[in-house]
């Protein structure tokens, strides 16, 4: 297992605009990511999943692919990633409203169930890593088509426990599949901690015995994630084969709407953790090398409030899904 | 036209398609060099090489999630398990994932695959607990799959083609007591047998019996043994279980009044219960006695001695004296 250290932000080979675009991008995320939740204490938004604490982790791996290009296959925390990717935020309003043109499912699942086929963004459904399997068959039709796209699929560190993952990484190793296991590894599934999990420190260490490389990042460090998922990305596409990726991730929400992590985390950890918002780390290191000058954050938000704004009226007004279009696509009907 | 196995249709209809599409490919255990455990691959390693036709690592959910992969990226993947009875672990794959691609993306997605396997076994095809059971009812019971046991070579051929070019996920699961054991002239070229079409494989006026697979065969030959009494028995193949052809089943028991299930699975809530089911609220006021079922015996699949496995197969004799029984009402 390599472990990358971080990087000053000049290091990165990004261009100022690019940096303020991926700040931008997280903050986009979270900023939609409070408002499902506010909906959903409003009572009007049934369900809600948190990707809170994740977003560096995922802007940083969805600026190392190309957009409309590579596939990804996301878990329910991804909803920063799917952005990056193409989707939008009245995508995951109506998702969260159940709104009939919800792109992810029609309402049709609950919420966080990512998904365009427009945007190469693969559905998915509720059991854990059975995506993992999907992502290594994506991986071999690129490869059988001598196309040089990558797919990067993820997954919480305790579904790493599935066996669909040992398969997944196993199969994709042999081949040396263009595919990237990206683990965002917040240290809780639900409520039962990593220790409880694997009794590996790492879940980067796992790589070597599949015959990948396996890489440790700060997932907090958007940056040094750029970094790793576009050497994994490089690799994929040129033939190396497969990567395991473990970002650390802190999981600033509980682990859904109906669910309450004061109940099994100390109020100290809770705390320790929200020094480690990865949103105020990359905003300070922004700011203090001069990217944003002063004021400039607070009036990206302001851009990103206004369109979560203008996408929660659309979605608000969107109609509700026909009853009798609960009958359809079974199967197909062309 | 030739005459060939069910095994050898099965063949036929993999490579003719593969050298139709190239988006097909196999994946499964030893279907490579050795071309299956029946031979059902045979010569597909040799003629359209690893890339197409790959052995896949000992790991059933990995065949049928991988196979999903391909078919959302646009191929047309074919997932071989080795014997049905190891199916299980690939379940959550099949039923979570495959079955509800479709549907839970509001058709943005699908998942056109095959996944075959085969399946069955019999007093003399040895399998025992784990290489022989019948388990289509599983499948049978879920939206978003189709599920198709063919009973001969010429079926076997058609609806495997049929299969490779449906949008959705079919169950493809060929009995293995069938693969050698007939021969039987089916067409070089290319054609389909519809999916969720039966046949009338044996008019008759008196009863009609619904079966499928190996089972059609033994029903045959009650069939004929009636005959000699001038009973005569209406045999319907109805070769896909899921969807269930309603309006041949309905149309048929009708006409003749008199029903028995014949399948060779666990009897109880198996795919006789949906056809009795249908019969009884479809076709009452016509009936002139019970839908009668027959099938495995309650438990769990057939034991390897002879004289035990005779306790759970039907064979002519046991059909032959249910419709005896319903004749008689």
């Amino acid at each position: 297992m390599a472990v990358t250290e971080s990087a000053p932000v000049g290091a990165a080979g990004l261009t100022r605009d690019r940096l303020r675009a991926m700040y931008r991008d997280m903050l986009l995320g979270r900023l939609l990511d409070q408002r499902v939740l506010v909906l959903n204490r409003q009572g009007r938004a049934p369900f809600a999943i948190s990707g809170q604490g994740h977003e560096a982790t995922q802007v940083g791996v969805g600026y190392a692919l190309r957009r409309d290009y590579d596939w990804i296959i996301p878990y329910y925390r991804d909803i920063t990633w799917v952005m990056v990717m193409g989707m939008e935020p009245r995508d995951q309003l109506l998702a969260a409203l159940a709104k009939a043109e919800d792109p992810n499912s029609g309402a049709r699942q609950m919420p966080a169930h990512y998904s365009s086929r427009r945007h190469n963004i693969v559905t998915g459904g509720s059991p854990v890593a059975t995506q993992i399997l999907h992502a290594v068959g994506v991986a071999l039709a690129f490869k059988y088509r001598k196309e040089d796209r990558v797919v990067v699929v993820s997954v919480g560190e305790g579904g790493t426990s599935e066996g669909d993952w040992h398969e997944g990484l196993n199969w994709a190793a042999i081949h040396r599949l263009p595919v990237i296991f990206l683990v965002e590894n917040n240290s809780f599934a639900i409520s039962v901690p990593q220790s409880l999990q694997m009794a590996v420190e790492h879940v980067a260490d796992r790589a070597a015995g599949y015959g990948m490389p396996g890489q440790w990042v700060d997932g907090g460090d958007v940056l040094a994630v750029y970094r790793v998922a576009s050497e994994a990305v490089e690799r994929a596409r040129r033939g190396g084969g497969p990567t395991l990726i473990e970002a650390a991730c802190v999981r600033l929400q509980s682990h859904s709407s109906d669910d309450d992590q004061r109940r099994y985390r100390s109020a100290e950890d809770l705390e320790e953790m929200r020094r480690h918002d990865p949103l105020e780390r990359f905003r300070a290191d922004l700011e203090s090398s001069s990217i944003l000058a002063d004021g400039e954050a607070d009036q990206i938000r302001q851009e990103c409030q206004g369109l979560i704004d203008q996408a929660q009226k659309e979605a608000d007004l969107a109609p509700v899904p026909e009853p009798g279009s609960a009958l359809r696509y079974v199967y197909g009907e062309g | 036209m030739p005459e060939i196995t069910y095994v050898e249709a099965v063949r036929d209809a993999l490579r003719d398609e593969m050298r139709r599409d190239e988006r097909v490919i196999v994946m499964g255990e030893d279907v490579g060099v050795k071309g299956g455990v029946f031979g059902a691959t045979s010569g597909l390693f040799q003629e359209f090489g690893e890339e197409r036709v790959i052995d896949s690592p000992l790991a059933e959910a990995a065949i049928v999630g991988v196979a999903i992969g391909c078919a959302l990226a646009g191929l047309r993947p074919v997932a071989e398990i080795q014997f049905l009875d190891f199916i299980p672990p690939a379940m959550d794959q099949l039923i979570s994932e495959a079955a509800k691609i479709r549907y839970r993306s509001n058709n943005d997605w699908s998942c056109p695959m095959v996944v075959r396997a085969p399946c069955g076994g019999g007093v003399h095809v040895h399998g025992a607990l784990y290489h022989s059971q019948m388990l289509e009812a599983l499948f049978a019971h879920v939206p978003g799959l189709k599920v198709v046991l063919p009973s001969n070579p010429y079926d076997a051929k058609g609806l495997l083609l049929a299969a490779l070019r449906d949008p959705d996920p079919v169950c493809f699961f060929e009995h293995k007591g069938l693969y050698r054991s007939m021969r039987q002239e089916v067409p070089d070229g290319e054609y389909l047998v519809p999916i969720g079409k039966g046949q009338i494989v044996r008019p008759g006026r008196d009863i009609s019996c619904f079966t499928y697979g190996a089972t059609v065969h033994e029903v045959l030959t009650a069939a004929e043994r009636l005959s000699r009494d001038e009973i005569e028995v209406e045999v319907v193949d109805l070769r896909t279980v899921r969807p269930l052809d309603r309006e041949l089943i309905v149309e048929s028991a009708s006409r003749t009044g008199k029903v028995l299930i014949a399948h060779e699975a666990n009897l109880a809530v198996g795919v006789g219960a949906e056809v009795a089911a249908l019969v009884a609220e479809e076709c009452f006021q016509a009936l002139d006695g019970p839908v009668m079922r027959i099938g495995g015996p309650e438990i769990p699949a057939i034991p390897f001695a002879e004289s035990l496995a005779e306790v759970y197969c039907l064979g002519p004799k046991k059909i032959e004296t249910k419709l005896r029984e319903l004749a008689a009402y």
